[in-house]
Parts: C-alpha cells; sequence; structure tokens
C-alpha cells in the first residue's frame, strides 16, 4: 500500500479551507521530538504547512474530540480519520453525539502505530527517529542508530489491528483496505483457560497498578457522559481513588460494562494508559462474549446500528446459559 | 566520600534491609522502572526514572487521616497515626529529590503537616546522578544539576563503581551503616563522571529551555494570554500529567462509610478534573481552559511568587513521556515564552 505523506493531507486541507467547505482542520500536530504529536485544531493555512503532521506517531483517534469540536465552533471541521477511528466515529453518531453536517471527515490510510515507549524500553535519549521501509532507526543522543523492527513496537491496539477498511467519510485520500484476519481474542481466551483464581489474580495485579487518573476514560471514544458518574458528588459514588481493593476493580469493570456492545476496540484506553494496565482485554471479553452469544457483532459499522444489548429477539441466549457459562 | 564495587552493591543493599525498610528503582514486568521495597534478587534498574514519582514516600496517594465511630449522639474521633518505621529511598534523581524541597515548602511551613512531617523524618533519601539523562530532561532550566543530586546521601555510577557522599547528619548514620562495605577514596573518579554528564547536559534538546517569562509577578501578563485557549484545545482533563508529577501536592479530603464507621482520608486529587476544589456553590473553573491555566500558572507563576522564586516544576519529564496527547508544560513554556527560548 501507498503510505500517505503529510504534504497529501495538507494540500487537500488547504483546499478545503480556502474554498470555504470547511472552517476548521482536526489532525495533529508536530511536537518537540519526532514522536510527540499533539490533536489540534488547525484554523489557518499557514500553520497547516508549517506544523501539521501525519506520522507513524499518530495513534490518537481524534473522532471523540468531535463531541465538544463541534458544539464549540461554529463552522464545519474537517478531521481526519485512520480505518479504526471511523468504527468510533459511526458509534458516536448512532448515539446522536455530535451533528455529522459539521463533520467533513476524510479517511486516510493507517500501516499501524508506533508505541514510544517499546521504543524506549531498551535506549534512552532520542535525537531523532527515521522512519523506514522495515521500521525505524532511532538515533540517540550519545551518535549511536539503533534500527527496530515494525512489528515489535506498534502500538498495542495496532498489533491486532481489525481493520484497515474505513467505514466513514466523506471523501477517501489513498487506496482503501480490507478487513483483516487478527488475533485479537486470543488474549482473551488464554485469560478464559485459567482457573477463577488466576484470573482474579491477574487482574488483581493489572487494576492494582492503577493511578486513577481516569485517562483511559478521558481518551475513550464510548466515554462520553456529560458527567462521568465517578466525577459526580451527587452519584455517591464519586471517587478521587480506590479507598481499598474493591473500589480499585470498581472502576474498571464499571466502565467495562458501560461502554459493553458499544466499544469498538479503538484501543485508546490500553494507549492512554500511564501504567501499561492491559484495559483492551476487559473490552475484548465483552465483544467476545456478545459474538459467541448473539453472533458476530463489531460496534461502529454504521451509523443507527443496534446492538444486540439494546435489542431484543426472541432468539436471544437465556441469561441462565450465559450464567453456566461463567461457572 | 566512600565507595565500593558494583559487584558489591547487593550486599549494601542486603544490609540496609537488615536494619530498615529499603525502596529502590527495579524493573517491572512492563519493563519500567518503579520503586519497589527491596528484597533479595531485587536489582537496582538502569533506567533514567521511575514512571511514578518517589513522592508517595512523602505523601501517599491515599492516607487515612483518622476515624469516627458514633453511638447515639456521641461522636468519638479516633487517631489513626501509628510511628512511622524508618526507610530509606535508594536511587532518587536530583530532580525528585529538589521535589522534594518543594513539597516541603507547602507541607512543613506552618501549620505542618503531622503525616507528612513524620515521613520526612523517617525517611533517609540516597539520591543518584543521572548518567544518561534523556531528550524529555529540562531540570537545568530550573537550576538542577543531575551531576550533583542533593538528598541525605549522594551517589554516583561509573562504570565499575559506586560512590557515596553524606549531605545531612541522617546521610552520615547511613555513611556509617555501610562503612565495612566501603572504601574511603578522593572524588577524582567523580569528577571525572561528573564532567561526562555536564557534556551530555550541553547536548539535551531542551538544554536552553527559559524560564524568563515566568516567575513572580507574572499574573497580569499571562493569566488573560490568548494562547492558552489553543494550548489547553484537545486536553483530556485527565489526571496522568497531575498523578505522575513529583511536585504535584493537592489533595482532597474524603470520607469513606465503612458501614461501622467513617474512615476520613485523604487523596491525590488534579486541578485538571471537574469537580476540584468544588465548593457549594459549584466550581470556580469551569472550562477545561481555566483548569489547565491553573496548572501551569501554579507551577511557573504562583508557586514561584510565594516561595521566594522557586518554581514548581523540577524538570523531570514525566509528563512529557505520560501525556497520552502529549501536551505537557515545555510546549506551554515555549509558546508563552515567546522567541526567548528558541
Amino acid at each position: 500500500m501507498q503510505k500517505i505523506t503529510t504534504d497529501a493531507l495538507v494540500q487537500k486541507a488547504v483546499e478545503l479551507l480556502n474554498n470555504n467547505t470547511v472552517s476548521y482542520v482536526l489532525g495533529w500536530k508536530k511536537g518537540e521530538f519526532d514522536y510527540d504529536i499533539t490533536p489540534y485544531v488547525f484554523k489557518d493555512e499557514k500553520t497547516l504547512k508549517e506544523e501539521f503532521i501525519y506520522s507513524d506517531f499518530c495513534g490518537v483517534n481524534l473522532s471523540k474530540y468531535l463531541v465538544a469540536k463541534t458544539k464549540e465552533l461554529a463552522g464545519k471541521i474537517l478531521v481526519f480519520l485512520k480505518p479504526c477511528d471511523t468504527y468510533s466515529f459511526n458509534q458516536l453518531l448512532t448515539e446522536h453525539r455530535f451533528n455529522r453536517e459539521k463533520v467533513y471527515a476524510i479517511g486516510i490510510p493507517c500501516e499501524g502505530m508506533l508505541d514510544i515507549d517499546k521504543i524506549k524500553l531498551n535506549l534512552e535519549g532520542i535525537s531523532s527517529i527515521v522512519e523506514t521501509k522495515e521500521g525505524v532507526k532511532v538515533n540517540t543522543l550519545d551518535d549511536k542508530t539503533i534500527e527496530l523492527e515494525k512489528q515489535a513496537i506498534l502500538l498495542e491496539k495496532c498489533k491486532n489491528c481489525k481493520s484497515k477498511k474505513h467505514y466513514a467519510y466523506d471523501e477517501l485520500l489513498g487506496e482503501e483496505g480490507d478487513v483483516l484476519d487478527n488475533n485479537r481474542f486470543d488474549e482473551v481466551a488464554k485469560l478464559e483457560s485459567m482457573t477463577a483464581e488466576e484470573r482474579f489474580e491477574f487482574w488483581q495485579s493489572q487494576l492494582s497498578k492503577c493511578i486513577r487518573c481516569n485517562a483511559c476514560r478521558d481518551a475513550c471514544p464510548a466515554c462520553t457522559c456529560e458527567k462521568c458518574v465517578f466525577d459526580n458528588p451527587n452519584s455517591g459514588i464519586e471517587n478521587k481513588s480506590p479507598a481499598n481493593s474493591f473500589e480499585e476493580k470498581l472502576f474498571h469493570i464499571i466502565r467495562a460494562f458501560h461502554v459493553a456492545g458499544r466499544c469498538t476496540d479503538c484501543g485508546e484506553c490500553s494507549r492512554a494508559c500511564p501504567q501499561n494496565i492491559p484495559l483492551h482485554l476487559l473490552n475484548r471479553k465483552f465483544i467476545k462474549d456478545i459474538n459467541e452469544h448473539y453472533g458476530e457483532f463489531q460496534a461502529g459499522l454504521e451509523v443507527g446500528q443496534r446492538g444486540p444489548l439494546v435489542s431484543y429477539t426472541t432468539e436471544d441466549v437465556e441469561p441462565s446459559d450465559v450464567f453456566n457459562k461463567g461457572e | 566520600m566512600r565507595k565500593c564495587s558494583l559487584s558489591a552493591i547487593n550486599s549494601i543493599f542486603e544490609e540496609i534491609a537488615k536494619n530498615t525498610m529499603l525502596f529502590l528503582p527495579v524493573d517491572n514486568k512492563d519493563g519500567k522502572a518503579e520503586y519497589k521495597k527491596w528484597q533479595e534478587g531485587f536489582l537496582l534498574s538502569e533506567k533514567l526514572n521511575t514512571v511514578k514519582s518517589p513522592k508517595e514516600f512523602l505523601f501517599p496517594q491515599t492516607e487515612n487521616l483518622m476515624e469516627f465511630k458514633t453511638s447515639g449522639k456521641n461522636i468519638e474521633i479516633i487517631d489513626t497515626r501509628t510511628a512511622k518505621e524508618d526507610f530509606v529511598v535508594f536511587g532518587v534523581r536530583a530532580c525528585d529529590a529538589k521535589a522534594f524541597d518543594i513539597l516541603d515548602k507547602v507541607f512543613l511551613t506552618e501549620p505542618r503537616d503531622s503525616y507528612y512531617a513524620s515521613c520526612r523524618e523517617h525517611g533517609t533519601i540516597i539520591t543518584l546522578a543521572c548518567n544518561k539523562p534523556s531528550e524529555t530532561c529540562f531540570c537545568s532550566a530550573f537550576g538542577i544539576d543531575p551531576a550533583n543530586p542533593m538528598g541525605d546521601v549522594s551517589a554516583w555510577k561509573t562504570e565499575n563503581e559506586m560512590f557515596f557522599e553524606a549531605n545531612t547528619e541522617k546521610g552520615e548514620k547511613f555513611i556509617e551503616l555501610i562503612k565495612n562495605l566501603t572504601e574511603k577514596t578522593d572524588n577524582k573518579e567523580v569528577k571525572k563522571q561528573k564532567e561526562k554528564i555536564s557534556n551530555i547536559m550541553k547536548k539535551l534538546p531542551l538544554a536552553n529551555l527559559s524560564t524568563e517569562k515566568f516567575g513572580g509577578g507574572k499574573t497580569k501578563e499571562l493569566f488573560d494570554a490568548p494562547e492558552w485557549a489553543e494550548l489547553s484545545s484537545t486536553c483530556l482533563g485527565c489526571g496522568t500529567c497531575t498523578f505522575v508529577c513529583p511536585t504535584c501536592q493537592c489533595y482532597d479530603i474524603k470520607d469513606f462509610n465503612t458501614g461501622k464507621g467513617v474512615i476520613r482520608f485523604r487523596c491525590w486529587d488534579s486541578c485538571m478534573y471537574s469537580n476540584f476544589t468544588l465548593m457549594a456553590h459549584g466550581n470556580n473553573r469551569n472550562s477545561q481552559k481555566e483548569r489547565f491555566r491553573q496548572r501551569f500558572m501554579h507551577k511557573l507563576v504562583y508557586f514561584p511568587e510565594n516561595n521566594d522564586g522557586t518554581f514548581g516544576c523540577v524538570g523531570c519529564g514525566r509528563c512529557l513521556s505520560r501525556c497520552p496527547i502529549s501536551m505537557n508544560i515545555v510546549k506551554v513554556m515555549k509558546k508563552l515564552g515567546g522567541k526567548t527560548n528558541d
């Protein structure tokens, strides 16, 4: 697949800004280094040309920003969507979270985004990172060059990419991809094969790392409540920090239940977590269960799609079957 | 100054751990450094720094303050403070050691925080010079020298040896404790190591980050700067930056109903949260722009204003590495600082 260039995206954005199709461009802005890229709302040609970037470090899913930005900004917003971001885009529209008419969506290809933490695992002090065919070439402050293979440094969410196909756009740049075969449920199956004690031990050790920074929730495109129960002093369960090991798990389990059937498996939760908790596994467990009990279901494939958890058919699985499976 | 060979360092840890709790950065399963209580087989991490800062040794994320028990109309207040044990934190970097001084200014000025003070009194801090500062480091902007870390004892690591020098009375005690495992030496090797570090420092991309535009008295100039809107425009409002920060010290006090009584505890809070300092009339910072501005104004203007010019940031770079959208204090300083930073 031909890699799309930053220039091609900038050119398109400038064109749409200048012919007044859009007033804003939601994209990614260069950072201090080659990897610390920030989502940004561009308003003019000059900033776009100087600071817009699309590289292997644009892992941030921009869909969720549309909830706030379509309310905040008066004009139409151009948003660049990678294949997996389009699922979130559709799911948000299904939930009436933003006004589609205020958005011009451009689908762009993605070849998997990189995880700077994985790059930094065995090296300290980066002066630059150059993308190569096979992965990256990292130049260090002590003048060494280290080559790393892409597969080893992909973001967790990209390691098991489910699709290179876009499910929402007004316009597509670059080549369209396909839905991919993937092994995204392998880790879940491994957890399912554990004994209850082992599984408890696994989640206990993972969730006890949580510092309750809420990054998983705040990055999650499915978490768009105007006021999260955990931030609301009137909810009775407002909680800034776990008081005990029960509460430690409570937050994540409730969150996983709340996004069940709506989570598109975009993987932002695990990418955002500063403590490396594999939160996507909780969500994937729900997706796997839904697939097994109700038939294959992927959230975000189209707008207005009714998930099995919010629709009823007489063929629906009996609660007792689900219960017995958990034994 | 005293030294030991690097191969003897584990016997030093063993000796310390015999007498007192010892915490040090070790590599965890995720391949990142984390402070852990030393036990046989634990190796000092080679990583530059830990994901979470060592502030939790003095200011834990949650800490019980007191308990209440009610019977009829009587409330019994139970003081839950217990005698703290001595502990040693080994391998603290210069930035994090300086962060303790900043926390001291907050917690040890009157009214003194007895919970914090008790941790401070019982802890001995052994710092370790940074042999390989990273591109995310900017401690020098705040006058910190990673080659000369403070704390109760300063340590330096060379290729084959570890050097120790006491800075305080507590530090002297520590040196006494490891006396038989170390030998007296001059500071020649350490001097060489310091030079090496200084040379790296000059090459760091953030070496010339300027604080000129910031400090006490700059509120009027910076508070209404138009840049805050765009800097904060994609901030998620999560608390990652505040929770990994070694100097962020805000907390909330909460009551936990146990069913049999109430535990009053405090926990870290984040000015990035919508319910931060929530009052009966509502919140005084309603937008993420205001919350975002508060965090940086506090570190760069309000704190130095109230603390003789000391900034509330130590340039450890944790927020640079951990922010899910890569927004951070360096970007704020460069944007607001204008051309002087280039």
